[in-house]
């Protein structure tokens, strides 16, 4: 390529009058003319009609331009159109550029033709100089091994899993414990519908019976090295130590719940959590006459800030439960704010009122306080305090973290927020998936979330992964960082920066760059100390290039 | 894209549609995305901004928006809607029909030169809550997908009265036909998505709250298009009656929902919204202070806590614990809330600049309709209705649900609900080979 004379065409579009009604384009297309190695160029009323990109086909061609430029919109929405255009004619989708002189330019200048006409002038000048540096780059194609890994056997977990084996994938789902189930083993029964936990985990049975799932319980996934479609996984079994590989990972570890101690005279006795109570009613032990339950017990405070999602509905369902059994016991629940968003769960918030249920609001500066026998609630819309006795105090607990939940993120190189809750890629369009690809997260690892938000995010894991492991083969972005290993003085700057974790340091102690989990950001180039990262696309001398252009007249 | 067996129809192109659609054609599988109005992006392109993270919305929805028009397994269809369906999970053939654009879509560049002649204005713009108005060719708004006018068959000169034509002289890639007629479209699907989304509650229903007779009384949707940007008043909010600059701000939350007069349910989105409107209000304005009323503060989900804290400690919110009786105005035409303060136990009385209502999401108007057309079940309030505990999986096999369509819900939600329902469909189609 080097060796070839570099032949630039220039097409400049008007944009019906967006540009054209605004800038002098017949000028402008004049003065891309005289800029050194441009071979062609000319103006289009619309270069992106398909009248538009047969002319940038045709010219490619008839005049063998080796770059090819288009000075129009945006290339958010135009230049994959435009690259493949090129790649069409038989150009190298990476000898395109693109110049914004709309947005940038026409849209900003409008009261100011003149000089943004200038602008126009200038932009496609440091187009020009940046576009006869550029190399062809290929996109990199890795080959997929076409199963997937669960780490964690609950209800998301499992959920996970059938649905991969369901779409025909092999899949291994990995739990620490001994049985599969997760906090539903320690469950009563199941918020709205009353039924037995024990009918949700009806799905165990199927999970350990497809043929497509391997179940493996008492194990832990120890080392997890490899990138996106090609994970390799150690997992330790007791003795046994397995390896195989993957092509994706779905996240499902859980959470726990807060024993509060030291809240609320908290004694596992008569003040007990409301997992506790999920036992004691399992076996019908429960006839305390005034029962009491406190909510947010441990969560919405200076420790732990945030809301746990599923205690209003968990203390809803013991209290109408106990209730049935026992229609004279007085149940009031202590609340902040009554969790019970959407429809079904304002319907049920609406029946455990309609059942007799009492709901007292406290506030977080004079919480209630649980003497012997009563306790002391102090309530706003009273501005006073009442005594209200009790055989039972139940505390709803938030969920927490579990406590190896950082060794998972370490191993697999995945973030977590301040409460090491898993820190998803992007919290509005991308709640599913880790930034690193082929990593995925669902249920209360993610956040504390119920059975049915589990499952779905458990399908909607599901989905993310089997969008990697349908695939052959994936391709990835050809404009990525390198590192020169000769000028590499491995002081590891980038490697703390890179955000998909693409760099790491190789057995001479400098930094190397997996093309696969590259996206090109630049990040990395733009701090090493010593200057050892190219960027593809995007490098130091087509970048100063264009400075220079800029600069010129 | 290969017309073979392998395909899903995905009706609505909202956030949840967009999403379904995209994971599908990720996933190798052929996608027919049909969406009713001229344009994808729904309710999610109409928003300023997005909580917790005040992400401007249509700057995160737009790459998502090119990628589903652009994606070789996504068949695009706007103006578009569900006649008929007929046959079972794995072998649904279906009838839709195709209402004219009158601009042919692979022509037009959305260049808007159509649109700068056409004599007919004024027409309101839903798409800015009709705050902003358009002619009778146009699009919605500058960044629409497709990029591709519409010509409105109920103003347009000549196709009411056979004059004009100025459009069709002024394009310059002669992309106005407006020979084009109602098309019928058949299919054959393996699996079908609802994704219709939800419509917004009409406050001025509930009298005592003013909506529509009050000036300075707006609507939580109208009031993120007065703050955003590219919205009619360009970002700069000015309250109707006097166009002055409000310093006093009111939202109201629960309008329409949570109340058995009108919706018993909770929208889910909306104490966080109101947070949201208070603070980018702040933004634009540091001398701008909020109170939100609240019955209780829905803020479950992650970094929502946060959020509110936030709002409380850095952008002058104050939240009230009340029920709102009613809303009046002065003679500045400042509105007056009349309000129970649950806090107190007691009845008050507080003059604002301008007063927000957060209004209840409501199924569909055509909800009724489709779940007929379709076969599959409705809630008492009539929300698609799901499984318990698999809230995609409709009452009909192939048939699955997801986004507001089916509850109220906020954008991560509907995009995870999307992803779920995505992966049953994907299911069926792998079923059957």
């Amino acid at each position: 390529m080097s060796e070839e004379e570099v032949k630039v065409g220039v097409f400049i579009c008007h944009c019906g009058t967006n540009i054209g009604g605004i800038l002098d384009i017949p000028k402008v297309t004049e003065y891309a003319k005289t800029l050194p190695n441009v071979t062609y160029a000319a103006d289009n009323l619309y270069t992106c009609s398909e009248a538009g990109l047969l002319e940038i086909r045709d010219k490619i061609k008839k005049f063998n331009l080796n770059r090819v430029i288009v000075a129009s919109c945006t290339p958010r929405t135009h230049e994959p159109l435009f690259r493949s255009t090129c790649q069409e004619a038989g150009l190298n989708p990476y000898l395109f550029e693109m110049v914004n002189i709309r947005d940038q330019d026409s849209w900003v200048h409008m009261k100011e033709p003149e000089k943004g006409t200038e602008k126009a002038k200038a932009l496609i000048r440091m187009g020009v100089s940046k576009a006869v540096l550029l190399e062809p780059l290929d996109k990199i194609k890795v080959k997929v091994t076409p199963s997937a890994l669960i780490i964690g056997g609950g209800i998301a977990g499992m959920h996970a899993a059938l649905d991969l084996a369901n779409q025909g994938f092999e899949t291994t789902l990995v739990e620490k414990e001994s049985d599969l189930g997760g906090n539903l083993n320690s469950v009563n029964k199941v918020y709205p519908t009353h039924d037995d936990a024990s009918k949700i985990l009806e799905i165990k049975e199927l999970v350990k019976s497809h043929q497509k799932i391997t179940v493996l319980t008492s194990a832990i996934a120890i080392k997890v090295d490899g990138f996106i479609g090609n994970f390799e996984i150690t997992v330790k079994q007791g003795e046994k130590t397995l390896n195989f590989n993957v092509g994706a990972i779905i996240v499902a570890t859980g959470a726990k719940v807060l024993i509060p101690e030291g809240l609320f005279s908290y004694d596992g006795k008569k003040v007990i959590t409301q997992l506790e109570l999920e036992q004691l009613l399992k076996s019908n032990k429960v006839n305390a006459k005034n029962i009491v339950m406190i909510q947010c017990a441990g969560a919405r405070n200076d420790e732990r800030p945030y809301c746990s999602n599923i205690c209003c509905m968990i203390a809803l369902k013991n209290a109408m439960l106990i209730k049935e059994h026992n229609p004279d016991a007085n149940i009031i629940i202590l609340y902040r704010d009554i969790q019970a968003y959407g429809t079904v769960y304002q319907n049920y918030y609406r029946k455990a009122r309609e059942n007799g249920i009492i709901f007292i609001r406290y506030i977080f500066e004079k919480q209630p306080i649980v003497k012997k026998d009563h306790i002391e609630i102090y309530t706003e819309s009273l501005n006073d305090t009442i005594n209200v006795p009790y055989n039972l105090v139940v505390l709803s607990t938030p969920l927490i973290a579990h406590d190896d939940s950082t060794d998972v993120a370490k191993m697999l190189k995945v973030p977590q927020q301040e409460d090491k809750f898993f820190l998803e890629a992007h919290v509005k369009l991308r709640p599913s998936d880790f930034a690193t690809d082929g990593i995925f997260v669902c249920g209360s690892a993610h956040w504390p979330a119920d059975i049915r938000e589990s499952i779905s995010q458990a399908n909607a894991a599901a989905s993310r992964a089997s969008m990697i492991i349908s695939k052959e083969m994936i391709e990835v972005e050809g404009s990525t960082a390198e590192v020169d290993p000769e000028i590499c003085i491995g002081c590891g700057v980038c490697i703390k920066l890179c955000p998909y974790n693409a760099i790491s340091k190789n057995e001479e102690k400098v930094a190397t760059v997996n093309k696969v989990l590259c996206k090109g950001c630049g990040l990395c180039g733009a701090s090493c100390l010593a200057n050892a990262i190219t960027i593809h696309h995007f490098t130091n001398d087509q970048i100063i290039s264009e400075i220079n252009a800029c600069m010129e007249e | 894209m290969e017309e073979n067996s392998k395909s899903v129809l995905v009706i609505g192109g909202g956030i949840a549609g967009i999403q379904a659609s995209l994971d599908l054609a990720e996933r190798g599988i052929n996608v027919i995305l049909v969406e009713k109005g001229s344009y994808i992006g729904g309710r999610m392109a109409q928003l300023d901004k997005t909580f917790p993270t005040n992400d401007c919305s249509i700057c995160i929805l737009a790459p998502k928006l090119a990628e589903c028009f652009r994606h070789p397994n996504i068949k695009l269809l706007t103006l578009s809607e569900v006649r008929d369906i007929s046959g079972e999970a794995g072998n649904f053939n279906v009838k839709l029909l195709k209402r004219p654009r009158y601009i042919k879509e692979d022509a037009c560049t959305g260049c808007g030169d159509c649109a700068a002649i056409c004599p007919i204005g004024g027409l309101p713009n839903e798409f800015d809550a009709n705050l902003k108005t358009h002619g009778a060719v146009y699009i919605s708004f500058p960044s629409s997908v497709p990029l591709v006018y519409v010509i409105d068959d109920t103003k347009c000169l000549y196709l009411n009265h056979g004059i004009c034509k100025l459009c069709a002289k002024a394009c310059g890639t002669k992309a106005v036909d407006f020979s084009q007629k109602d098309q019928e479209i058949e299919l054959n699907v393996s699996s079908i998505i609802v994704a219709t989304g939800y419509d917004l509650f009409d406050s001025s229903v509930i009298e005592r709250l003013g909506y529509k007779k009050i000036q300075n009384v707006v609507s939580g949707m109208e009031f993120e298009r007065l703050t955003c940007a590219s919205g009619p008043l360009g970002g700069h909010v000015l309250r109707p009656s006097d166009k002055k600059e409000p310093k006093k701000l009111a939202f109201i939350n629960c309008v329409g929902s949570r109340d058995l007069e009108y919706n018993a349910y909770c929208s889910s989105c909306c104490c966080m919204y109101t947070t949201k409107e208070a603070m980018i209000a702040h933004e634009h304005d540091n001398s701008i202070e909020s109170t939100i009323f609240y019955i209780d503060l829905m803020a479950p989900r992650k970094d929502f806590q946060k959020y509110i804290k936030r709002g409380t400690e850095e952008y002058r919110i104050t939240y009230v614990k009340a029920k709102v009786a009613r809303i009046t105005e002065d003679k500045e035409k400042n509105p007056v809330i009349r309000y129970e303060d649950i806090k107190t136990g007691t009845i008050k009385q507080k003059t604002f600049d301008l007063v927000i209502l957060a209004t209840s999401m409501v199924a569909k108007e055509d909800a009724e309709d489709l779940s007929k057309t379709l076969g599959i079940e409705l809630d008492e309030y009539n929300f698609y209705k799901g499984e318990v505990f698999q809230p995609q999986i409709s009452s009909k096999e192939g048939i699955y649900l997801c986004g507001a369509c089916r509850e109220p819900m906020d954008i991560p939600t509907s995009v995870i609900d999307a992803s779920g329902a995505a992966e049953k469909a994907a299911e069926i189609v792998m079923r059957e080979g």
